[in-house]
């Protein structure tokens, strides 16, 4: 008993000299991500020099896993706690669901993004995913646009077998027959939920057009999720499932770009981070391997990752929310660190000579796509829809896509999921 | 007993004996495969580990690596020396200790005690009690996360080894208190009076009686807690941050990543260093399921 | 006073770790209760709702396919493991030479973390990597082995790590509580002319009740738990096809903004525990009291 209240209070002692660590001045900032290792650490380290640069201390606060599932936990435990970290790796419509709950105001970084301008930096649609308060103020600093819908190809495959890279979708599916009496694995896959989502609204948005994209994945409306379209868009699902090899349940993304790689596979359906596989091969991209985007009619679909900043005391916290806000969006932070990731800048202004075919293609289609109304959110990647209607989306999609389940009863389910969800 | 003829008891030794070298080996082939199952999985790792990537992507699981590279066990605990990027577990390991060993020694004492209180020492309700005990052992950690959070920040222990230790050691009372209340009501009351007899007090019988003959499940248990804390991932990073975070952290932000590139060898190399010091404590303290501890105490 | 104190001496003992207990255990349940009532979505609310997230929570088609899934895989899991940690165990008894060794090896799953298995598992039995292509690279072309990647199979293969990891923990179990066992009660029988077997179905086994209900209590704590396997090993799949309630709860509470549906998934949880496994301990220790 004695023993237990030494330990006790010992260790109350003990956290006390722990939360103590000095407080530098000009501002500190624990960010919490999930970018620990390859190109996107490097590219986080241009970020953590800059700020450093400015007088500011990084604390660092890395928790990786599942795209970010396992940072989301410890997130909430932290808020729950009543002691959120200064910066936190937050996309999409979770920006405003965090303001919802109370936690994100009194949106400190908006004094700084005004002084900025950023409203003329940055596009419209990026803008509105950053800011809380009814859309009014910014919470939130973009630092990419990852492009979802590309197409990945083996371009030796493709020639031994004399196909081109398929402007259509019919033409994708007699492409994919002929490789596969050829005994090449069409498709390369992994299923995951994520992936199996990915590829859906690749499918959705070619096969739906943009406009039903957008009212199907992005407004949920009822009778466009239940719609013959979205049966056509499950039906092409089953044949890209043929397309696929037995491994495939499970499978992580970059071995399935492994097999693309090594020509096992001809295609795979992923966002440009797949480039990072290619390159770290030595593979070029026009010689070596296809980047194109999945046909649609110019549509686009984008992935902004960003950083939120959450209601904070304390000075030095505050003073560093601001700072990294600015470093953030630092027109060179934002254009070396694209580089690495294989993403394209959020900024508008950032000069793009010194990233790669795949990339230049991204951001002049991205500016066509959102004159012509095709610049869409990815719902696979969190920015579309809040978590509840994603998650009951991507279940009936990868229920779907892993068993027999008929296209009509999937369309059905879909309608129930978000129904249910709402 | 009858007193048995030499000459028979002579024969019949013989067969008995034959009959137990052929039931040895049956032994040892059972033994033998199961060991084959336990091991086969430690083998891939261990073997893909020391592979190249390029080995890892063209051959197949269970083939020798062509040439020993030892680069992703260098990698995995000391990283590549890279300004960037650089997640290894070295500076991880130290942070874990810290944590598991106070939080092994305190539940595994409480345990004990309380373990010795519920079987020697009988009260009214002391079942219900037990019952109580017992329930905590079902609760997922993912469902009591959020007010566990709340608790430790009031608390003032939110993002400290204090506060792990903490959450370590009342997640583990339930199961220590198991533990040792299973093995201790095994042990007979006789032992326990003739101590009261000669004038033992509650916690002289503690520590001078049952303690010493409490060896294996002493094993069990701290093999148990040991294991559980060390590999505990959810806690760990939910309750520190940063530099302060357990080896499991590390290890995972090592391992999984988003969207780069993955390097499998690296990955086993990483996830079996992790690994060494619970795997350490079983060949060590295997050592101590001696038997006849008890017997020889009990006769005592 | 003295007198007091020293007949109060075992309560007193017990007060602290049971106080922590009452609270890190009962008032946390009565919070997740309490939450399982609300609206929670991102993060935990405390508005009233009723009963809306329990009628959710049973019309949900994962739900159904977790909680089937529990019950194959605590069966199966709960059984294989205690027959095997029986059988190494007396095994491991007969005072063998290689007996630390093998121990070790029988042990040493259970040293790595859930994580760490599932990914040696994942590999081991994925059909284009392991098992089933090392069968067919000896000329077994016609061997199939795809349980990973096979709907209605896959709750099996997280069976076989499971197993793989948990079995030798319970052989240590059933180990200690031989070693607490007293020789002369095996010489006494073989005196008596009993075989080894009957000896060891008849009077040891009946002796190993208390093992009996750890290992049960282990095990079952695993299979209620049971998260990281699933997640490392299949992640759910293929589609969602090897849910667990751990899983479903902890992807509701954390990454689908349903705290309030993920509240109502552990509230029937703990009512399962509530309502199998805490009869059976009961049952249990009345038996053990009656057996002193």
């Amino acid at each position: 008993m004695f023993k237990k209240v030494v330990t006790t209070t010992a260790g109350f002692i003990f956290a006390a000299g722990v939360s103590l660590s000095p407080a530098m001045a000009g501002g500190e900032a624990e960010v919490l991500h999930w970018w620990t290792s390859g190109g996107e650490a490097k590219a986080l380290k241009v970020l953590k020099d800059d700020f450093a640069k400015k007088g500011g201390t990084w604390k660092d606060m890395p928790v990786a896993g599942g795209g970010g599932d396992a940072a989301n936990v410890t997130l909430k435990a932290r808020i729950v706690a009543g002691d959120p970290p200064t910066a936190s790796q937050i996309k999409g419509p979770t920006i405003q669901e965090y303001d919802d709950e109370g936690v994100v105001a009194p949106y400190y970084i908006d004094e700084v993004a005004q002084a900025e301008n950023w409203d003329s930096l940055l596009s419209p649609q990026v803008a509105n995913h950053m800011k809380c308060d009814g859309f009014t103020k910014y919470c939130a600093a973009p630092v990419n646009i990852h492009r979802i819908d590309w197409f990945w190809a083996n371009k030796k495959v493709l020639d031994a077998n004399g196909l081109n890279m398929p402007t259509s979708w019919d033409e994708f599916n007699a492409a994919a027959s002929k490789l596969q009496a050829a005994g090449i694995i069409p498709f390369a896959h992994g299923g995951q939920p994520w992936q199996d989502a990915t590829v859906f609204e690749a499918v959705a948005l070619g096969i739906g057009g943009n406009d039903f994209y957008r009212k199907a994945i992005v407004e949920l409306d009822m009778d466009a999720l239940g719609s013959s379209t979205m049966v056509k868009i499950f039906d092409q699902m089953r044949k890209l499932q043929g397309f696929t090899d037995k491994g495939m349940p499970g499978r992580d993304w970059n071995v399935a770009t492994g097999m693309v790689m090594s020509g096992k596979a001809a295609f795979q359906i992923m966002g440009d981070w797949a480039k990072g596989e290619f390159s770290n091969a030595g593979l070029k991209p026009g010689i070596d391997f296809y980047c194109l985007p999945t046909p649609s009619n110019h549509g686009y679909l984008y992935n902004v990752d960003s950083f939120i900043f959450y209601g904070m005391k304390g000075k030095s916290k505050i003073a560093g929310q601001k700072m990294l806000a600015s470093s953030i969006m630092g027109k060179n932070f934002q254009k070396i660190f694209n580089i690495y990731k294989g993403s394209i800048p959020a900024r508008l202004d950032v000069p793009m000579d010194e990233f790669d075919m795949c990339a230049k293609g991204s951001a002049s289609d991205l500016k066509y796509s959102a004159m012509t109304g095709g610049l869409l959110p990815s719902f696979a990647h969190g920015m579309a829809l809040r978590n509840a209607q994603k998650g009951a989306i991507q279940d009936v999609i990868t229920e779907h896509f892993n068993s027999n389940m008929s296209s009509k009863e999937a369309a059905k389910r879909l309608v129930r999921a978000v129904q249910d969800s709402l | 007993m009858q007193v048995a003829d030499p000459k028979q008891l002579e024969a019949l030794e013989r067969s008995a004996s034959r009959k137990r070298t052929l039931y040895r080996w049956l032994l040892f082939l059972v033994l033998g495969l199961f060991a084959i199952y336990y091991l086969a999985p430690l083998y891939v790792m261990i073997v893909t580990s020391l592979k190249s990537m390029d080995e890892i992507r063209e051959g197949n699981l269970m083939t020798l690596p062509g040439e020993i590279m030892l680069d992703a066990w260098k990698t995995a605990w000391s990283g590549r020396g890279y300004a960037a990027g650089d997640v290894f577990l070295r500076p991880f390991f130290w942070n874990s200790l810290k944590m598991v060993v106070p939080a092994v020694a305190i539940s595994t004492f409480f345990g004990a005690l309380n373990g010795y209180a519920l079987t020697k020492w009988r009260f009214k309700g002391d079942n219900i009690l037990f019952l109580l005990f017992l329930f905590g052992c079902f609760i997922p950690y993912q469902a009591i996360l959020l007010p566990m959070a709340r608790t430790l920040g009031i608390l003032g222990l939110s993002n400290s080894i204090s506060g792990l230790v903490l959450v370590h050691t009342v997640y583990g009372l339930s199961f220590t208190t198991m533990f040792f209340r299973n093995y201790y009501i095994s042990i007979p009351d006789e032992m326990i009076k003739a101590a009261r007899i000669d004038g033992a007090g509650f916690f002289k019988i503690f520590f001078k009686v049952l303690l010493p003959i409490s060896a294996p499940i002493i094993v069990v248990t701290v093999i148990w807690q040991f294991t559980g804390i060390w590999n505990d991932f959810l806690f760990g990073s939910s309750f520190s941050f940063g530099e302060a975070a357990p080896i499991q952290v590390a290890l995972n932000n090592m391992v999984l990543t988003s969207t780069s590139v993955k390097e499998y060898n690296v990955d086993m190399a990483a996830a079996f260093i992790a690994g060494i010091p619970t795997l350490l404590v079983y060949v060590l303290a295997g050592k101590y399921f001696i038997r006849g501890l008890t017997a020889g105490s009990v006769k005592g | 006073m003295f007198y007091w104190l020293q007949k109060n001496l075992p309560k007193i003992v017990i007060a602290p770790s049971f106080a922590v207990i009452l609270w890190f255990v009962y008032g946390f349940i009565l919070w997740t209760v309490y939450v399982s009532f609300t609206n929670s979505k991102m993060l935990p609310r405390y508005d009233f709702a009723g009963f809306k997230q329990h009628i959710r929570l049973w019309s949900h088609f994962r739900w159904y396919t977790a909680v089937e899934n529990l019950l194959i895989f605590t069966v199966l899991f709960i059984g294989i493991c205690i027959v095997i940690g029986i059988i190494l165990s007396i095994l491991l008894d007969q005072k063998i030479r290689a007996e630390g060794f093998l121990r070790t090896v029988y042990l040493y799953p259970m040293a790595l973390s859930f994580i760490v298995t599932g990914t040696a598992w994942k590999w081991i039995l994925n059909p284009s990597m392991g098992i089933e292509k090392l069968f067919i690279d000896w000329g077994f072309t016609d061997f199939t082995f795809d349980w990973l990647v096979n709907r209605d199979m896959s709750i099996y293969t997280i069976v076989i790590a499971a197993v793989w990891q948990s079995s030798g923990f319970v052989m240590a179990l059933f180990l200690a509580g031989l070693r607490s066992i007293d020789d002369e009660i095996i010489k006494a029988a073989k005196i008596d002319g009993a075989g080894l077997y009957s000896i060891y179905i008849t009077i040891i086994l009946p002796m190993m009740r208390p093992v009996f209900m750890s290992s049960i209590v282990i095990l079952l704590h695993i299979s209620i738990k049971s998260y990281d396997l699933v997640i490392a090993l299949t992640a759910g799949g293929p589609g969602t096809s090897s849910d667990m309630p751990a899983v479903y709860m902890t992807q509701m509470a954390f990454h689908r903004s349903e705290i309030g549906l993920a509240s109502a998934s552990a509230v029937m949880m703990f009512l399962t525990v509530l309502a199998i496994v805490v009869p059976y301990l009961y049952s249990e220790l009345r038996r053990q009291d009656a057996g002193r």
